[in-house]
């Protein structure tokens, strides 16, 4: 009896095995020259953490730029192709990310990797794309390393970095509560040093910084500190989980400074949440954006989206997770028609280095051959009622001493049908 | 009465292993299968093939730390980041690949001996609590020392680009693959001899061995040691495939895995930690592809986990002894024991 039931598990194990490996013909049975682009179709692929400490909010993204294509696929596709999006779990996790990479590329034979998140979990991933040739587009972080034209040719960021976010957030403080005490607390990485570089250029430097890691679910000794230091502006470079949980703590301890927030932490559907009862702590944080509020009915990007949404992405909340996936998609569809019909790798990378975009973005991307960050700039939000609204003009700056200003240009709608042109 | 239990097996295995295999056979067969399939295999399965590799280095000398001398560790994972910083460390300043392994496995070894001479004064569930507590001081340790380990974004390692005539695949998995097989070859001849018979003898009765003149803290030691070596060969060689180290990459969890797989495979044989090499990276597989074909996309992160559950429950009710101990019928046996061997690559 022992007999047969060790025999039928290793039998299922090693069918198992063998089902992994029958995919491979399916696989790489692409017609062109180019990986992953046949005449009806364009396979593409992303890093996503679905699951683990940096799902929250964050996994929405993906399903929901994968909404956007099935819309265009449904409406004739992009020069007859149908854009396959195959979003793999690397869990934020780095050493996920090589091997979910590596199966997108060498297996999937994706023509090029799309908006893969994380800076830790890309890093790790860009020689390897860089060898390989594949284009990596619109990374979903606003660290500076995918802008190395030289080093990475076919890297380009999609959020404007950190350094730009914080001088601008720098910029409102200055303005706004000049004289009293600034202070920061920020991720223990790059995302945190590069925000907290951008800040000190403006106002100078922070009375006091203080930096957490995601590992650790306890602000308690970093807000304490702060409130010793009796900070009037506490900047928060954090992700939305630890922007929650900062404003909770400092409740707790009777601490209530004006919170400044990053936008990579700052969407108000997300923090409600995470805050449940104490909510309405969020009323007055002041945060920054690129792109159009989830929560602005009028406004016909976000229209768009909710057609598209509630139709192929099963009505899924709106966020701002949401509006920026969609938007990520909207941006790859602009890419694609710019590259032409006939699509090479070197093409795409070509189209997007060109530039001259225009879209859902307050502020233009940046994209040309010596740059390769994403957008240029942010407008100030700040929360009342529950909800974030945009005040003020957006800015625009770049991450070494150049100016702040002002970007003073019409919003651009969306096009009839919701698709860009060629 | 499990005690009794393991005494009664490891009297009936000891003789069967030594005249059933030869190591030195053993390896070259290894060898000229993994060289044969990475010209075979396409590129993804031979990097997969290359984690294979690693892994066998950790859940090798782990296999014979719990299997052979009765000493559990949970934190193994945090063994395996010491040589992974250490040769991220070593990269970054001086780029010499064949060095920094070899400083990788010395610095894990002098850390394994630090843990070893605490684990052989505790038995049982303190021992687990100590490799635990290990396990879990990882991140702490990256962000407290955040300018050295660079905290929870962890560090680049910069390697040389290999040689032309081969491809980065096949390179990894040549040299994953060199080190599993130098680790089974250098454990297999280790457990063989008189050190071998004394892991087991303090394993099956520390008084028995003692009145044998067996010091038992010194081999508890020793094995615990090279143990640590094992995996901080390991850990080194996954800095290599992920060209980064992160806490994130060494988590509770793989230390968790590592232990299942090895008993999954089957306690205190190298065939056993083969096996379980082999299914720590093939279990998340397959659970990707039934996440993929079910279409929700978060059930694989998770899936995993509940595969190596249930995979650990089957087998310890199907085969207590772990895969590697199967016994079927003359006829099949000779299939069968070449199988694996095979499967492990594809």
């Amino acid at each position: 009896m022992k007999r047969t039931t060790a025999l039928v598990l290793a039998a299922v194990l090693l069918a198992a095995a063998g089902c992994s490996n029958a995919d491979d013909s399916n696989g790489s049975s692409s017609g062109g020259n180019t990986p992953g682009v046949t005449d009806t179709e364009i396979v593409v692929g992303t890093h996503m953490p679905l699951t683990g400490p940096a799902a929250a909010g964050y996994s929405k993204i993906a399903p929901a730029t994968k909404a956007y294509f099935d819309y265009v696929n449904a409406n004739g596709g992009i020069h007859g192709r149908k854009i396959t999006y195959k979003i793999m779990d690397d869990g934020y996790n780095p050493a996920n990310t090589q091997q979910v990479v590596r199966q997108l590329v060498l297996q999937d034979k994706v023509f090029a990797i799309l908006n893969g998140l994380g800076t830790p979990t890309h890093t790790g991933v860009l020689d390897f794309l860089k060898t390989n040739r594949v284009p990596d587009l619109f990374v979903a972080s606003g660290s500076r390393s995918w802008n190395q034209p030289d080093k990475y040719p076919g890297t380009f960021g999609f959020n404007p970095d950190y350094t730009v976010e914080g001088k601008i957030l720098a910029t409102y403080v200055k303005e706004n509560h000049a004289g009293k005490k600034v202070c920061f607390l920020g991720q223990d990485d790059d995302f945190g040093r590069d925000s907290l570089a951008g800040i000190e250029k403006v106002v100078g430097p922070v009375a006091a910084k203080q930096s957490y890691v995601t590992t650790n679910p306890n602000v308690g000794p970093q807000v304490g500190a702060l409130k010793a230091a009796g900070c009037q502006v506490v900047m928060l470079a954090t992700v939305p989980g630890f922007t929650a949980l900062t404003i909770g703590t400092g409740a707790k301890l009777g601490f209530k400074p004006q919170y400044v927030v990053s936008n990579v932490g700052s969407d108000p559907t997300t923090l409600a949440k995470t805050l449940g009862a104490a909510a309405p702590l969020l009323e007055g944080v002041v945060a920054a954006n690129y792109l159009p509020l989830a929560n602005d009915d009028a406004n016909p990007w976000i229209q768009l989206y909710t057609k598209v949404n509630k139709e192929y992405n099963a009505g899924a909340e709106m966020d701002n997770n949401v509006v920026y996936g969609m938007s990520v998609a909207y941006l790859f569809v602009q890419s694609l028609q710019a590259a032409g019909k006939d699509l090479t790798r070197e093409g795409i990378i070509a189209a997007v280095q060109k530039g001259g975009f225009t879209g859902p973005g307050l502020v233009p991307v940046r994209y040309s051959d010596k740059d390769h960050s994403g957008y240029a700039g942010q407008q100030l939000t700040k929360i009342a009622g529950g909800k974030a609204q945009f005040f003020g003009k957006p800015y625009r700056t770049d991450d070494g001493d150049g100016a702040v200003e002002v970007y003073d240009s019409p919003a651009v709608t969306p096009p009839q049908n919701g698709i860009p042109a060629a | 009465m499990t005690v009794l239990k393991d005494r009664v097996t490891s009297r009936m295995v000891a003789p069967v292993m030594r005249r059933r295999l030869n190591p030195f056979l053993m390896v070259a067969v290894g060898a000229v299968l993994v060289v044969v399939l990475t010209y075979t295999l396409p590129p993804f399965r031979t990097y997969q093939l290359a984690t294979i590799g690693a892994y066998l280095c950790v859940t090798a000398g782990l296999t014979v730390l719990t299997g052979l001398n009765g000493q559990l560790s949970l934190g193994h994972g945090a063994l395996m980041a010491t040589g992974a910083y250490t040769l991220a460390l070593w990269q970054n300043k001086f780029n010499l690949l064949a060095v920094g392994i070899v400083v990788a496995i010395l610095v894990t070894t002098v850390a394994g001996l630090v843990i070893g001479l605490a684990a052989a004064r505790l038995r049982g569930p303190y021992l687990a609590g100590l490799t635990l507590a290990v396990a879990v001081v990882v991140p702490s340790v990256a962000s407290t020392f955040d300018e050295t380990f660079n905290s929870d974004q962890g560090l680049s390692v910069i390697l040389n680009p290999p040689p032309e005539s081969m491809t980065v695949e096949q390179w990894q998995a040549w040299l994953c693959w060199g080190g599993a097989l130098v680790t089974t070859l250098v454990l297999a001849l280790v457990t063989r001899g008189r050190f071998g018979r004394d892991m087991r003898a303090v394993r099956d009765d520390e008084t028995a061995a003692k009145l044998a003149g067996i010091s038992i803290a010194r081999t508890q030691v020793w094995t615990f040691v090279i143990s640590a070596a094992c995996a901080g060969l390991g850990g080194a060689l996954f800095a290599v495939l992920a060209q980064s180290v992160s806490p994130g990459a060494f988590p509770l969890t793989l230390s968790l895995f590592l232990v299942m797989a090895i008993v999954i495979g089957g306690l205190g044989r190298l065939t056993g930690a083969v096996i379980g090499a082999f299914l720590l990276v093939a279990l998340p597989a397959v659970a990707h592809e039934i996440g993929e074909a079910s279409g929700s996309q978060r059930l694989e992160g998770n899936l995993a986990l509940t595969f190596f559950g249930v995979v650990l429950v089957v087998v310890m009710l199907a085969a207590p002894g772990g895969l590697a101990s199967l016994r079927l019928p003359r006829s099949w046996r000779a299939r069968l024991s070449r199988k694996p061997a095979h499967r492990a690559g594809s």
